[in-house]
């Protein structure tokens, strides 16, 4: 036996196929792991299957092909409601019986399970302190709250019978958005308090991004990609996935997530020790640089000279190696841009060489490079430098035409 | 008119009586047949097209010529008139079941069955208390038409209310024509308003306050 506080697969999803009769395809091989204390959401445009996987889980509707496991049962040989009574639902519309108080509203699941009263009471007045909600709402009817109050009864609801797993559909989508992010950030509370599983549809990015430890991407029923947040913004696996996180985001995350590496200069103009005066500045006649980085034979990262130096020592040395500073401030490869561009321009480089673990010359990142990193993240993609990103938006340069 | 009740007092209430067992067992009936025939046509739509149309159809055979179809089949006396009254009280409880069912939120339905209802505990706790209000509705129209209706049973000598006023047509005798069909009208008013309380006592509350 493991011990139970790893988190192991709540629900697998098995090559799982839901092809409706007339032979429409809702979803097709569909295989997905979704771990205990995962907060998955499951983003795609509608029509992309996301809402059919998520309701395959609880039995609302049943797959045709491949195998599903909740907590590492065949949900297909179990009884539907007893399955239900143990997962969590919440979906875009609310659903709160409007015939019942708010407390036979959270106490349904209880009920249907046949838990004694006192237990049902304790359980709702615990509930409804933890969303904010003063204890006597629950004599009132969901008629008598707003819609994001309903929707906060509509979240405790899911959790009243101790479910580990919440599946949520839209939940938010009909909700203003301050009430709705006011409710993304209660549930993500909670589910992170209460140690739950949360299965989360949606088609905004943004949910998904701020709520998600995993996102999957569906598109015409298939997952296009399962990623972490992080990851999606690195790594968009399609053009697709592109798209839909959006240019702005992917600019607007780009400093977060770009590494030095990504916009570095390779080839820098590099010289060994062994090499001659003459060799050096022959080398930056040639190339019209005025500073040469010193490696070694093998790559490694010893210094550098500059044209002054040379300049002032030619007449008593012969060799790189002589005049060679060994101080010199540079950056890692794997370094992320975000952390790295506050020094480079404050210690007023003109440019810093990247290294990579081992300290092996890799490149170079100019101050011209980090020039176009802050132009894209103001202006979007406009600049030919970027081949990667397509043009999307060209009217801030013609605005500043205008008014120049 | 004080005349009149001395003289018909005792008859008037018997057959007051007679009209309202008439229509009352009918009724009854009726609501015993099409409201769980109505909640269980919702999960066939397809038979239920045909099962109404059926039952529109038996609502426009001409009251009395149903009343005479019954004598093959029950003889007469109360039997064929309390069977033909249930045939027509049928139609709007059975519709009303019907509409008042399927007009129930999709959402609430979705999510009564997501939450791990069985389709006996979604109906009972959740459709029938929503569509409580439609349903009543037909069964307070059902129950005029049945009253007014069953007047025409004592052709087939049912008793009732009819008795009066048959006897009143072949008498020339107004007083008594007007005075069975008063209590007809005052039965079919009375009965609606009490069956309208009973309207509000079933459906349930969705506001501490009272509507």
């Amino acid at each position: 036996m493991t011990t139970e506080q790893k988190p192991g697969p709540i629900v697998q999803y098995q090559d799982v196929n839901k092809v409706y009769r007339g032979g429409n395809v809702a979803v097709e091989h569909i295989t997905l792991t979704i771990d205990q204390g995962d907060f998955v959401c499951l983003i795609g445009t509608s029509g992309s299957g996301k809402t059919t996987t998520m309701r395959m889980i609880n039995r609302m509707l049943e797959p045709t092909g491949g195998t599903i496991l909740f907590k590492g049962q065949d949900i297909h040989k179990q009884d539907p409601v007893a399955l239900r009574r143990h997962i969590g639902y919440v979906i875009q519309n609310i659903g709160l019986m409007p015939h019942m108080t708010l407390y036979e509203n959270i106490t349904l699941v209880p009920k249907l399970l046949k838990w004694p009263e006192e237990k049902r009471r304790a359980k709702a007045e615990e509930l409804i302190k933890m969303v904010d909600l003063p204890v006597d709402y629950l004599d009132r009817y969901p008629a008598e709250l707003s819609g994001g109050q309903q929707q906060r009864i509509g979240v405790i609801r899911a959790l009243a019978a101790n479910q580990d797993l919440i599946l949520m559909d839209e939940p938010f989508g009909a909700l203003d958005p301050i009430t709705r992010e006011s409710l993304q950030d209660l549930v993500k509370n909670l589910q992170q308090k209460l140690g739950k599983t949360v299965v989360f549809v949606t088609h905004d990015m943004d949910e998904a991004l701020k709520l998600a430890t995993k996102i999957v991407v569906m598109d015409g029923g298939h997952i296009i990609q399962t990623a972490t947040p992080t990851e999606l913004l690195q790594h968009p696996a399609t053009p697709f996935v592109r798209e839909l996180i959006g240019e702005e985001r992917l600019i607007q995350a780009r400093a977060d997530v770009t590494t030095v590496g990504a916009i570095m200069l390779k080839n820098p103009v590099s010289i060994t020790p062994g090499k001659s005066l003459v060799e050096a500045i022959q080398l930056m006649r040639d190339r019209r640089v005025d500073t040469l980085l010193v490696v070694d034979d093998n790559g490694y990262l010893k210094g550098f000279i500059d044209i002054e130096s040379l300049t002032r020592q030619y007449a008593k040395s012969t060799a790189v190696a002589d005049i060679m500073q060994k101080k010199l401030f540079y950056v890692q490869e794997s370094a992320l841009l975000r952390d790295s561009v506050d020094r480079i321009l404050k210690r007023g480089l003109k440019y810093v060489p990247v290294v990579d673990q081992d300290n092996k010359l890799k490149g170079i990142v100019t101050r011209a490079a980090l020039v176009d990193m802050v132009y894209d993240t103001i202006w979007g993609d406009n600049a030919d430098h970027d081949a990667q990103a397509p043009a999307t938006d060209a009217e801030p340069q013609a605005g500043g035409d205008q008014n120049g | 008119m004080g005349d009149f009740l001395a003289q018909h007092g005792m008859e008037l209430l018997v057959k007051t009586w007679e009209q309202l067992y008439i229509s009352g067992i009918s009724l009854g009936l009726g609501i015993l047949v099409a409201v769980p025939l109505g909640v269980i046509l919702t999960r066939f739509p397809r038979t239920a097209k045909v099962v109404i149309a059926i039952a529109s159809m038996l609502q426009t055979v001409p009251s009395l010529a149903l009343l005479a179809l019954m004598i093959p089949l029950f003889g007469i006396g109360r039997v064929p008139a309390i069977v033909a009254l249930f045939i027509y009280s049928l139609l709007p409880i059975l519709r009303n079941t019907y509409i008042g069912m399927e007009d129930v939120s999709p959402v609430l339905k979705d999510s009564a069955k997501g939450m791990g209802m069985t389709a006996g505990q979604s109906i009972v706790q959740v459709e029938l208390p929503m569509a409580m209000p439609v349903i009543m509705a037909g069964i307070r129209l059902s129950a005029v038409y049945v009253i007014a209706w069953a007047t025409l049973a004592s052709y087939i000598g049912a008793g009732g209310l009819g008795d009066l006023i048959f006897s009143g047509l072949n008498l020339f005798q107004p007083a008594l024509i007007i005075g069975g069909t008063i209590p007809v009208t005052l039965l079919a008013l009375v009965v609606d308003w009490l069956l309208g309380k009973l309207e509000k006592r079933l459906t349930p509350r969705t506001s501490r306050k009272e509507a």
